[in-house]
């Protein structure tokens, strides 16, 4: 027989009992929906920290000094001062893929006539907004001449401005930063929040020596070299790992580290530093994923369940095909093909719902979501993977009965 | 000969004890023939009708049906005998329910993978040759049982076979009825069909020309029905 009579007998055998039917796929249907979801969850996750990588500055790496021990007590990564420009020079310098950028840290009240703002001073070089990725809005970055000469100019975040400023053009204005006069030069593009939900336009950069003399250091902090962190980005189309192994071995061989010496210094890649923040969605996708399996199997067990009451149901029927010259696998198919449409159908609702409870998702908890051709086709695969799997039982079941006990059956 | 037996033996084994359906059964019939089988329950008659039907094995002896020896064959051969060679009348009709007339009768066409034009083609002209053209459509259970059996016989004839095979077909009919396709399968034999049939009652056996007796598992009379009717 072929495959459209088998498909019509099997609509029209589960259309004898409709409700029994549609109970049966409720867990595949369940099952499916939650297969949905749990990619369409999964993916939008996946997007959002492509996303934030994007924003960020693709490749980063961050160094910041190592931690110190002062009276027994162990302070925290940073508290030493290990890292310096020589440093930031050096991997500029050995390392062609690589292009690093310091930054010295500290807050600082700016004041622009009559308001005043409390911002993040960061001493750094040009290469900063190279490394971060980080345009300008307007104006101009600084120059060599300023770097060397300590030049009292100024970059400023679009918080900045507009906390400051307001409507008004900020550029070759002068403002106070620890009452020592700057001149705006240039103001940054937005770059909105930073995965912890910090306003990273909330920031003023500043000539590092002009940082470490006139701002944040005091007099004999001025003639060390020393920086708070190093930004460092690998070259596009880099292998990130690779660079960060360049960049240890460098910093390593620079601060005289003997082998087995604990690192100086810290070395994280804020690329999986932000995956490892989307972990939360993937424990949900893990959960949702529990809820599939745990419902396609409880589904698939069911429509054997029914399957083989229908098997039992229909004994005369299976006797009088096979009397009138239905071969096993003419049986076998038949009720094969009724189990797999039954849950085909039940996979087929299952996408409706489960594109139905993405969105929702979508709506309510504000959630990106992904939906892909694909996952629907994941998702009918599994249904129809799990009609074959749970309906070959009893198909078979139904292919070896005896004609002549079948046909007698009461 | 048609139908060629010799000491068919049909052992069942239930639990620790065997019964013995069958006891050396040798018997010829040849086309055209109209024979009927008849004996109490349990003298094996069921049995011997399955395995002229090739619904069920012989545990020894030799069936040869139509110069085949069909008792050697199993599973799919089988059924395919049983497609191409044998039409089955049962007591309870055997129709498959919410399914239109035609396409019951169709159905072993089906399953000899005929294409459906030349299929709707023959089973129609089935039902018209026994009486029931216009229910074509009709489900089984908008049709009386005289008319189901009407159904299940023109399912039956529908592939052309070398034998009818009827177990009871009037069981499940009232008397008046019941002679009605007895007068039909009496007909189909007039037209040259072979015909097997199962009763136990005499008054349906006496449409029958030759009349086998069954009992214990054995041939106990073997008869032509002028004896009988006299």
């Amino acid at each position: 027989m072929n495959f459209a009579g088998l498909l019509r007998i099997a609509l029209r055998a589960l259309a004898v009992n409709k409700l029994r039917s549609a109970l049966t796929m409720l867990g595949i249907v369940i099952g499916v929906g939650a297969v949905i979801v749990m990619i369409a969850v999964g993916a939008g996750a996946q997007a959002r920290v492509e996303e934030q990588i994007r924003a960020l500055g693709s490749n980063l790496l961050l160094v910041t000094p190592g931690s110190t021990t002062a009276g027994g007590v162990r302070l925290g990564f940073g508290s030493a001062s290990t890292l310096t420009e020589d440093d930031v020079a050096a991997i500029n310098r050995e390392i062609p893929e690589a292009l690093a950028a310091p930054a010295l840290r500290g807050a600082a009240q700016v004041i622009w006539g009559n308001t005043n703002w409390s911002t993040q001073i960061y001493g750094t070089t040009p290469e900063y907004l190279d490394v971060r990725q980080w345009p300008l809005a307007a104006g101009r970055s600084f120059e060599p001449a300023e770097m060397a000469a300590a030049a009292k100019v100024c970059l400023i975040g679009a918080t900045v401005a507009r906390q400051l400023f307001g409507d008004a053009d900020p550029l070759d204005q002068s403002i106070r930063i620890k009452r020592v006069p700057f001149t705006v030069i240039g103001v940054l593009d937005v770059k909105g929040q930073s995965l912890m939900g910090t306003d990273q336009d909330d920031l003023v950069l500043v000539p590092l020596k002009t940082a470490r003399s006139r701002v944040l250091g005091t007099a004999s902090a001025a003639r060390n070299r020393t920086v708070g962190t190093i930004w460092v980005k690998a070259a596009d189309g880099v292998n990130t790992k690779a660079v960060e192994a360049q960049v240890r071995s460098l910093l390593r061989q620079r601060h005289r580290l003997q082998p087995g010496v604990d690192d100086d210094f810290s070395l994280r890649n804020l690329a999986e530093v932000m995956a490892a923040q989307e972990a939360s969605s993937r424990v949900l996708a893990l959960l949702l994923a529990a809820v599939a399996s745990v419902s396609l199997l409880v589904g698939g067990i069911g429509i054997m369940n029914i399957m083989l009451v229908s098997v039992t149901e229909r004994t005369r029927e299976i006797g009088l095909r096979m009397a009138v010259g239905a071969r096993m696998r003419d049986i076998l198919g038949q009720f094969l093909v009724e189990a797999v449409t039954l849950s085909l159908i039940g996979g087929l609702a299952g996408v409706a719902l489960g594109i139905g409870a993405s969105l929702l998702i979508a709506e309510l908890a504000g959630w990106r979501i992904v939906l892909s051709p694909q996952a629907v086709a994941l998702a009918v695969a599994f249904a129809f993977v799990i009609g074959v799997f749970f309906g070959f039982y009893p198909a078979r079941k139904a292919a070896r009965l005896n004609p002549v006990e079948a046909l007698r059956f009461e | 000969m048609l139908i060629h037996t010799r000491d068919l033996v049909k052992i069942y084994r239930m639990g620790d004890t065997e019964i013995q359906a069958l006891d050396c059964v040798s018997v010829d019939i040849g086309k055209g023939e109209f024979v009927a089988v008849m004996g109490p329950s349990g003298s094996g008659k069921s049995t011997f009708m399955n395995v002229l039907g090739c619904l069920d094995r012989p545990t020894s002896g030799q069936y040869i049906l139509d110069g085949k020896p069909v008792s050697e064959l199993a599973g799919d051969e089988l059924a395919a005998v049983r497609n191409r060679n044998i039409g089955f009348v049962f007591q309870q009709f055997n129709l498959l329910a919410r399914t239109p007339a035609i396409e019951n009768v169709e159905l072993p066409l089906v399953y000899a993978g005929m294409d459906k034009k030349l299929r709707v083609e023959r089973s129609r002209a089935m039902l018209e040759r026994v009486g029931l053209g216009e229910r074509a459509h009709h489900h089984p259970a908008q049709l009386s049982g005289g008319q189901q059996q009407r159904v299940a016989i023109a399912r039956a004839l529908v592939t052309e076979p070398l034998l009818i095979l009827a177990d009871e077909p009037t069981g499940a009919l009232d008397s008046r009825t019941g002679l009605e396709i007895m007068a039909l399968l009496q007909e189909l034999n007039r037209q040259g069909m072979t015909v097997v049939l199962v009763t136990h009652e005499a008054d349906i056996a006496r449409f029958a020309r030759r009349i086998l007796g069954f009992r214990d598992g054995r041939v106990v009379q073997d008869e032509r029905n002028e004896a009988l009717a006299a």
